[in-house]
């Protein structure tokens, strides 16, 4: 542990690190927002695009593999198991970025309010309200507990329309993927980095026929570890 | 007053280790631990651990102030809300290094010579706050993954500065 302490004076120039040749690092840059700091919404729809693209990426041979295995009772489960490895690893892209927006949001925070969520419903409610707007512009459209009481660890943040899925139109035969899927991984971020692990998956709920108002409509389900539970009940006592 | 500062990770691993002394008070910002004690500070803050997690769900406030104290050495704690520590050990001068090292000008009032007077926690949440928004920046770097140790220079430095500046 002591060889984490710089040699004395000579820090800098045996670090070996370049720097920006403006003399600029991150840390000369500020963390608060400028008023008008927006994104291209044609941008980001583009980066997404390619991201989901990247994330359904090689699983063909996935499919080369059970063909192989010559099991056919395989290989109609093909969708099944596409679908599935996409939205982990779009969850694993969005899980960072929750990490740091926790950190990030709580900082700019005024400080009378600035405090680390302490109960589920504390840290719902920054999710929805702190989070959302911050990512969307706009806080989600719904925060609800699951009615089934067998399922106290259950909770559900519903956003009728996800600004990730406005250009993304999924083929029939992946029809339970749903790219929100990297919303969840950024919601079990910010889960996991407060301290209530927790895992979110996205589930689409809006119907597809005519006239729906909310086809779109997709819920994340957030379902916590049982020792959250456990510490949740302890503290309501104590 | 000699400080030894120390972020730890979510898995209780050391991510950064700063050691300095008071500058206020004509103080020259050299640490002064007694050579044969240095290598307590790790073990007495990491023991402060244990407290710091049942404190934690007490409030929902950033900073703990002092949780800890053993013998001549007081830890407080600032808990980012990804869960990382960041703890402060002070260790005041014994009385018979200050009794031959007395300057005139320190009062027991100042902050290099009361650990736990308001003044000191006030200090202490000065330095944490701007240790803070350095950490938050760190955060920002794509390159930075949870419970990495943090080696920029730029870092250290900031750190350092606000140890200057606060204590």
């Amino acid at each position: 542990m002591s060889n984490l302490q710089a040699p004395r004076g000579g820090g800098k120039e045996e670090s070996g690190l370049r720097y920006p040749t403006n003399g600029k690092t991150i840390y000369h840059r500020p963390l608060n927002r400028a008023k008008a700091a927006e994104l291209s919404g044609a941008s980001f729809a583009y980066l997404f695009s390619e991201m989901v693209s990247y994330a359904s990426k090689k699983i063909e041979s996935i499919q080369d593999l059970e063909k192989r295995s010559m099991d056919p009772s395989f290989t109609h489960k093909t969708p099944y198991l596409t679908r599935f490895i996409a939205s982990a690893r779009l969850n694993v892209q969005g899980h960072p970025i929750g990490l740091k927006l926790l950190d990030l949001l709580l900082y700019r925070e005024p400080a009378r309010t600035q405090t680390r969520p302490l109960t589920i419903i504390t840290l719902l409610h920054f999710i929805k309200i702190n989070v959302w707007q911050h990512l969307f512009g706009q806080v989600a459209d719904g925060l609800e507990k699951s009615s089934d009481p067998s399922k106290p660890d259950e909770y559900m943040i519903i956003d009728n329309e996800p600004l990730v899925n406005r250009y993304i139109s999924v083929p029939r035969d992946m029809s339970q993927l749903n790219c929100a899927a990297y919303v969840a991984g950024i919601i079990e971020g910010v889960c996991d980095g407060s301290a209530f692990p927790a895992r979110v998956t996205a589930h689409s709920v809006g119907k597809q026929e005519e006239g729906e108002m909310w086809p779109g409509r997709t819920v994340f389900l957030v379902k916590f570890a049982p020792e959250v539970m456990e510490r949740e009940s302890f503290l309501g006592k104590g | 007053m000699s400080y030894y500062f120390v972020i730890v990770g979510t898995e209780d691993n050391p991510l950064f280790e700063y050691e300095f002394g008071t500058s206020k008070a004509g103080g020259d910002g050299q640490a002064r631990f007694p050579e044969q004690a240095r290598h307590m500070n790790q073990f007495i803050v990491h023991s402060s651990l244990d407290i710091v997690e049942e404190d934690q769900w007490g409030t929902g406030q950033m900073y703990l102030k002092c949780i800890d104290r053993f013998y001549n050495n007081y830890v407080s704690c600032f808990m980012t809300g990804g869960n990382v520590k960041f703890m402060l050990l002070h260790q005041p001068p014994s009385s018979s290094v200050s009794s031959t090292a007395n300057n005139p000008r320190s009062s027991t009032s100042t902050i290099a010579t009361n650990p736990t007077s308001p003044q000191t926690e006030e200090a202490v949440r000065a330095f944490m706050l701007e240790v803070y928004e350095s950490w938050v920046k760190t955060l920002m770097s794509p390159f930075y993954r949870v419970n990495m140790e943090v080696r920029s220079p730029i870092f250290r430095q900031r750190v350092a500065a606000a140890g200057r500046k606060y204590l």
